[in-house]
Formats: structure tokens, sequence, C-alpha cells
């Protein structure tokens, strides 16, 4: 079937087998960021945006995303720099593989919610899953960075 | 600047936050067979036919290969040194099964879907024999696991294929029997650690190709690249000088990678057909057919005095190694060889026997044995506490190491560097132990309790592991660092740079790092046994050091002056006396310009002593009566691993560990149908922890200084596993007064023992 959509607002009009699921689709596409860590749902690797709403690219058909815009963390390549920086200081990038699934999250997140509690941010990223970092330096790192964010302070992950 | 002892930011952190391709599947050939299995339904059965015509026949199909089309040469997966002391008991596919899991073709297509159909329609007639199912039984059962004449055990470990044992021994010091009979106090007690699962997030994956000289090359997400390549030609019986390993990044390891678990499927594929091949397991497959920890059962009797002085301990385990033997012999070794040693007896004794049964193979996570061990032992002492009516923290107080002591159980090594001691009172006071108290009833009915544990590991296997690290003067005063060493998260490339920065006397920056590539880089065993930041660090602090006399001897000779008149101080060469110089810059320049001295060094370096980093943990939980809910209120560690290299990468890789290590108690079960079929086989299943189980951990370091090792450090990377089961089970008993001696803890369990069902 033929499908026509924007991947990382770029204009694509591709043959596709109806039962392709859209995480293969984007990695074919050369979006080899969205990664796979399971067969059930349950570990967020996968998560990409469909018109801005984070969904898991793995339970999604490429079929559905007929008329979208497709976002993976290649499409926001200056955010992910921005909050990975504060990832990269608390040393908790770690393996890396979860890492582009977990940062749409929660860049995600950040245009959705204002002045998150922790058990907010607990909540909206409860659907990634880490088995390297142990959570606790990625929630460091969302701090101070919506610290920033807040206090504008200049990208770059240096506070004081 | 100083590097080491610094929160320096990894090499390659950038690349990994913005999802660049740089790992196995984003590297790959994109024209890559796709490389399955097909997988008995039966743990223990004979092939009597298999027809795979039909399956020929579907388009794209490129090669179908069964127990007849591959070498008649046993092998171990196990990522050991040679001779390894797994025993050679597989072949790529045999005509027994041994596991439900276990492979029984290898199909290879241009497509996944072409692949899927195939498998469905290979025929496969099982003659069904009985299996070893319960590991209780399986020594000197009368159905053998390995029958074959051709098993061959390599090392001199107490393996016998006719009585299903892969291991056994016994060793101690002392008269046990005699010290036990004089004790005022005698436990004897039992516990079972099951087969948890590394859940790495990047499943197993490998793909080959053949490169311009017809030799396979192996991408592979691996701990042991040098390992793989005697591996894999092992396995497909071809010279090791034709096989060639590259190491990309991996997405976590734990121990899981120090297996060949895909490794050789696409590599006889690629072998067959002469063309690019790739298997990449499903999470399922992660679950089934992989090298989880092993299953254990630790008996530890012990002795004291009314007044707690630990007098003797004896730990007699039996572990179940699967169907394979991969890190059978060894990991058992470490259940008391890493528990035992952190009290002072009079005796010790440690026995074990390994056992074959037909369950999936184990392997190598992370703790490696220790886990069990530290489980076992740790929560003894936590009874004998209970039963003398102690403080837990004072009774180890009593009975614990100290630095220089010496260690009858740990291969008779002096504690050189320990603070265990400092570990177990900072511990306790972070949680609040003196003022809070074992149990607390809360205003709700909950019940809140307390418990401690501590642990030990090594740091790299003494006598054997090699580390080693080529360093080199390039272009302009840069540096090239190439290693063998496996990065997989850990951080190790960075932290082998740290030490190169400071003893170069340079600028991390001005440091390139790669790894791992068996035809340039230097040999290491590779990441595993906590062997990296120890081993490899030394290795690359005494080959900087040699680089930097070489820098000198270059230096004086253009400068012509005596290499010993001239210093080096990162920068520059200079003659103190009357201020003569040479930058680095000039000197790289000259070493490329009619120059015979090598500005190249590599430096291996083995180490004959292990030194056990050290930990202690206190766990708080709060129980729900009624329903038996455990909720981890507070988990307090502190680490003595030497220096602390880099001080984000150990707080995360003990935070890691740590959750690991709860995650195993709480949560994580692996549970099989009576045919032997694993049922736990996916998250849905198989519940790691979530971000909802986070935010309870707090870490500390009391660093001892290790002289052995780089700028004084030890191992991280395992001991942090360890200390969850025993610390939360005693919490648990603090609270509602039982034992869990089976893991994970669940509420379930913790009703029963309450006798509420
Ligand atoms: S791949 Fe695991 S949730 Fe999508
Ligand atoms: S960093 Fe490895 S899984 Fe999250």
């Amino acid at each position: 079937m033929k499908i026509h959509l924007w991947l990382n607002e770029r204009e694509i009009t591709r043959e596709i087998d109806a039962d392709l699921p859209l995480l293969e689709f984007v990695r074919s596409e050369g979006c080899y960021s969205v990664k796979r860590g399971c067969e059930t749902s349950n570990c967020g690797l996968c998560t990409v945006w469909m018109d801005g709403r984070p969904v898991l690219s793995c339970s999604v058909l490429t079929a559905r995303a007929e008329g979208t815009h497709i976002t993976t963390l290649e499409g926001v390549r200056e955010r992910a720099e921005a909050f990975g920086a504060f990832l990269a200081k608390q040393g908790g990038e770690q393996c890396g593989f979860c890492n582009p699934g977990f940062i749409m999250n929660v860049l995600a997140m950040e245009d959705e919610l204002t002045n998150p509690s922790d058990e907010d941010i607990r909540e909206y990223l409860a659907g990634n899953l880490c088995r390297c970092s142990g959570y606790e330096s990625q929630m460091r790192a969302i701090k101070e960075y919506l610290r920033s964010r807040k206090d504008e302070l200049p990208l770059n992950g240096e506070t004081e | 600047m100083k590097y080491v002892n610094a929160p320096v930011i990894k090499k390659d952190a950038m690349a990994l936050v913005t999802g660049q391709p740089v790992y196995m599947d984003d590297l790959a050939p994109k024209n890559c067979l796709i490389v399955k299995v097909l997988r008995s339904p039966h743990a223990h059965a004979l092939i009597r036919e298999i027809r795979t015509d039909s399956a020929e026949k579907v388009e794209g199909i490129a090669c179908i290969l069964t127990y007849r089309d591959v070498p008649k040469r046993r092998f171990t997966m196990a990522g050991q040194t040679y001779p390894e002391p797994s025993p050679y008991d597989r072949y790529i596919l045999e005509q027994r099964v041994r596991f439900v899991g276990d492979p029984v073709a290898i199909v290879a297509g241009e497509t996944e879907k072409a692949v899927d159909l195939a498998l469905k329609r290979i025929k496969v007639t099982y003659e069904v024999l009985d299996a070893v199912l319960d590991f209780h039984t399986a020594m000197d059962n009368p159905v053998l696991v390995h029958p074959e004449e051709d098993w061959q055990s390599l090392c001199p470990v107490g393996a016998d294929n006719k009585r299903n044992l892969c291991a056994s021994g016994s060793e101690g010091e002392g008269d046990v029997e005699a010290v036990l009979a004089d004790c005022e106090i005698r436990m004897d007690e039992v516990y079972h650690v099951k087969a948890v699962q590394q859940s790495m997030m990047e499943t197993f994956r490998t793909c080959t190709y053949l490169d311009t000289y017809g030799r396979i090359n192996v991408l592979s997400s691996t701990q042991i690249p040098f390992h793989v390549r005697r591996i894999v030609a092992n396995a497909l019986d071809i010279p090791k000088s034709k096989v060639r390993v590259i190491k990309p990044r991996i997405g976590g390891g734990f121990g899981a990678k120090q297996t060949v678990v895909t490794e050789i499927y696409p590599a006889i594929v690629t072998l067959k057909t002469g063309k690019p091949a790739k298997m990449i397991y499903t999470r399922e497959e992660s679950m089934i057919a992989s090298s989880p920890r092993h299953e254990m059962e630790v008996r530890v009797r012990l002795g004291a005095n009314r007044d707690g002085c630990i007098r003797a301990i004896e730990v007699h385990t039996l572990s179940n190694t699967g169907a394979y033997g991969e890190h059978g012999p060894t990991t058992v070794g470490l259940s008391g060889h890493k528990s035992i040693p952190m009290y002072r007896t009079e005796a010790f004794r440690f026995q074990y026997e390994v056992v074959y049964t037909n369950r999936m193979s184990a392997g190598a996570y992370r703790g490696y044995g220790a886990t069990q061990g530290i489980f076992a032992v740790e929560s003894t002492v936590n009874k004998l506490a209970a039963k003398l009516g102690m403080d837990p923290v004072a009774l180890r107080r009593m009975n614990i190491i100290h630095e220089g002591d010496i260690m009858p159980a740990y291969y008779g090594e002096t504690a050189s560097s320990c603070h265990l001691e400092q570990c177990l009172n900072r511990a306790a006071a972070m949680i609040g132990w003196e003022e809070k108290g074992l149990r607390t009833v809360m205003p709700d009915g909950k019940i809140r309790g307390r418990g401690v544990a501590m642990a030990m590991q090594g740091s790299a296997i003494s006598n054997c592991d090699v580390g080693s690290v080529t360093v080199k003067l390039s272009d302009e005063g840069t540096y090239n660092i190439i290693v063998g060493c496996t990065d997989m998260g850990t951080g190790c490339d960075t932290i082998i740079a740290q030490f190169a920065a400071d003893v170069l006397e340079t600028s991390i920056d001005n440091i390139a790092v790669y790894g791992v590539d068996t035809d340039t880089s230097p040999y290491d065993s590779g990441s595993y046994a906590s062997s990296t930041t120890y081993l490899t660090g030394m290795a690359a602090v005494r080959a900087c050091e040699q680089l930097k006399e070489r820098i000198l001897a270059l230096a004086a000779d253009k400068m012509q002056r005596e290499a010993s008149e001239l210093c080096f101080d990162g920068e520059k060469v200079f003659d103190e006396k009357d201020g003569a110089q040479m930058s680095l810059f000039d000197i790289a320049t000259a070493s490329m310009c009619n120059n015979e001295i090598s500005l190249e060094v590599t430096y291996s370096h083995s180490s004959p002593v292990s030194p056990p980093p050290f930990m202690a943990a206190c766990a708080e939980v709060e129980i729900d009566p009624e329903t038996g809910a455990v909720e981890l209120l507070d988990y307090t560690a502190c680490v003595d691993c030497g220096t602390v290299v880099n001080t984000n990468l150990a707080r995360v890789q003990t935070e890691g560990g740590l959750l690991q290590g709860i995650g195993m108690t709480l949560y994580e079960d692996i549970w099989y149908n009576e045919k032997g079929k694993n049922l736990s086989n996916s998250f849905l299943q198989y519940k790691i922890p979530s971000r909802l189980d986070a935010g309870k951990i707090r870490v500390e370091f009391d660093s001892s200084y290790e002289s052995t090792g780089p700028f004084g450090a030890k191992s991280i990377g395992e001991v942090v596993i360890n200390t969850p089961a025993p610390a939360i089970t005693n919490a648990i008993y603090q609270a509602v007064g039982v034992w869990i001696d089976e893991l994970p803890a669940t509420p379930e369990k913790i009703l029963r023992g309450m006798k509420v069902i």
C-alpha cells in the first residue's frame, strides 16, 4: 500500500506492507535512533511523536501514520543535545540504548506539564525502562534541566 | 586539571544522547540475510527426522542448516581464557536437544517474513526423552544430559558428564566440624536463588560478513571480543586467523554478553553462503535461550558463641548450570569465596556441586555467584543476630575483617585495602539506624522494618586476566589510545582516558580512544570479573609512563642531551638547567620524519591479587500486614571501591546495580511449567524495576587506597548488586517476623510466612 507522511518534517510517499510497524519503517528511513527492546509494548525504547504526541512506534502500524507528522530524536536534535548535556553531566546516559525513547518522552513531558513534581515525572515516564541507571541519575538530570529552563540559563548543562 | 576522582563526562555521551547510529544493528550492512533458529519444544529429545525440503522452497530462503551440516567439534560458548574451565559440551546444532528452546535448525533468508514462513515448514519428528528438571535430583540421575563420548572438560574442575556433574569441589581451613561442635550456637540454613535475567535493553545480536581477505568479520554486541574470535573459530572449525571481531557501542551487558549467545549462527550462515547475515534476538529469545544467573541452593552452617563471636562458617552450594556448562565451574566458586571471607573465623569449609539439567543454560550475571552466596551468608548472620537478640550491625562490627587481615577463604589474600567497617557505620548512620531502631508500627497499621547487609567482590581474575592498552603520540602532540576492554555503557573508554590524561598531564580532549577490534586492539580478556578499571586501568597508567620515557628519549636525541637530564610537563620537554625545550608538537612532528624511536607503547598487565571492593547497605521497608505488600522506603549504601575514578559513573554504577538487586529481591521471577517451558518470557511476565520503583537509593563512598590498582582504585561494577537481597529480607523479617529464604520476596510468601494464608 501507499503511505504519505512527514518524517522529521520531510514529506515522503512510500510503498509499504500493510502490516509494517512504524518502528521498522522509520529505521528503514534512516532514523536509527529508534530502538526496539521488547515485543510486548513494555519498554518505551521505541517512543516517537505522532503529531507531537508520544507513541510506541512498535505498536503503531505505519499505515496508521498516514498524513501525520512523525518526529524521531533525529528531528529534535537541538533539544536532544540540550537535555542530553544535563544527562551526560550526571553520567546518566550509560549504555545509551534507552536514551532516544526516554528523551523523546522527557521533551514531550516538558511541553505538556508545568512544574511537574517528582511523582508527576515518574508517572509520565513510567513506561520508559532503563536497566543501567537505576533511574536516579536520569531524575537528577531532568530536574536540573527543568530548573535551568525555568531560570532560562544557557542550554549547555552548566549550572554553578 | 586532574581527571581521576572527578565527574568527567563520557567521551561517547553526546553520540548516545542524540541517538547516533552506533550500535550493531545501526551499523550492519543493509543486505544482511536474516538469521533465526527453530527451537525445540521439548526439554529433552532426539531428533529422529528433520525435513527441510518444503521450507527451502520458500522464496528468498538462502540456507537451512541442521545438525547434519555443522562441524562435529565440541566447544563452549563461555567467554573465558583458554583453556576454559567451562566444558566443551556443545555443537552448533545437535541431534539431541536439551532444553525447551534449544536450537534445532538455522534458517537464513532475505526477509523476516520468508524466514518465519520457512521455520513453520520445517518438519521435525522427535523421540521425546525423560528430562532432568529438578536440579536437586540431577546428580547421578539415570537420565544423562550429556551422555556423549566426545564431551570434554579441559580443566580439573571435578566434572563428570556420566554423573550430570559440570563441576564439584571442596576446600577449607581448620576443622569446621570440631569448631561447630564446640560452638554454643549453631545455625543451619538453606537458601534458594533463582536464575534471574540480566535484561539489558539491547538484546543479543550479531552480524557477520566476509571482508576483502575472505575472513569472517563479526560485528557483535559483546563483552568479550577476543574470546568471541576463538569461540567462533572453534565452533566453525576454521583457523583463528580467519575471524575478526568488532565491538560497537553495546546496549548493556551485565555479564549476559560474556557468553557467545548469537555469534555462531550468522557466522555459520556467512561461512556457508558467503553472504552477510545477522541475528537479532527477540526479547522472548533473550528470556528463554540466553545466559541468565545460575540458580543456586546455598546451605550455610554457622557456629558462634553466645556473645556473638562467629567461629566457623560452612557454605555448601548446589548450582544449576542448565543444559550446557557455560560459566558453571567458575560462578559457583564465588558463592563461597566472596561471602565467607568478610568474617574472621577459626575454620571454614566450602563445598559445591554444579549440575546439568534440562533447563536453559546459565551464564554470567553481575555478581557471578557472589550474589547468591552473599544472600545466604548475610541472611544467616542476620538470623544469628535475631537469635541472640543482638543488633545485626553491632554483631557484624564484632566479626568483620579489617585492613591488613588475611582472608583464608579468599585464596589467602590479605585485605590490603578495606574500609568495610567504615562503610557499615556510614550506611547505618545514613538510614538513622540507631535512632529508628529495627521496627516501627505506624499509626495506619503498616509496619516498618530495617535491615543490613555487606558485600565484597573481586577486581579481575588474579593470575589470569590480561588488560592491555596501546597509546601513541600522534600529529601535533595529540594521543591515540586503543583498548581491547569493552565499554558497555559503563564508561571504561572514558575511565582509561582519565588515567592517561593524568599520567600524560594533558587534557582529556587531547586523547582519542578507540575500541574494540581484534585486528587492531591489544589483547584484553574483556570486560568481566570487575576487571576493567583495576586491570586495564593499570595497563593504561604503565603504558603512558613508558610512552613518556620514549618521548624523553626522542627529545633527548633531537636536543642532543641525555634523557635523564630532561623533564616532561605534558606540553614540552625541557632542561631545567638552561631552559632549553622542545614542544610536544615538535616532538610529534619529529617522530614522523627520519625517526627510529617509536612513540607507541602497548602495555599488558595482569595481577597476582584480586583486591575486593567492599560495601555495606541498609534497607527500610514498610509492609502492609493485610496484603503482604512491601514498599521499599529507603536504601542507603556506602561503597569502598578504592579511589573513585569517575565520581559520576561510580555513583550511577552503584545506583543501577542496587536497583537490579532490588529487582531480583522483590519482583523478578522466573518460572517454568511442568514440561520445562519457561513461561516468564517477556517484560509482561518478567517484571524488572520501573521508574515507579526508583527514588529510594542513597549512595556514598568511603575509599580505601589499593596500592596495586591505578591511582589506588579497585573495582565497582559487580559488588553493588549483592546487598539488596539480604538487606531487604532482613528488613522484612524485622517488620513482620518472616524470613524469606527463596527469592523473590513476594507478598504471597510474606503472608504465608505470617500464616495469614
Ligand atoms: S519496543 Fe518495547 S515498547 Fe516498543
Ligand atoms: S542506559 Fe542502558 S538501558 Fe538505559
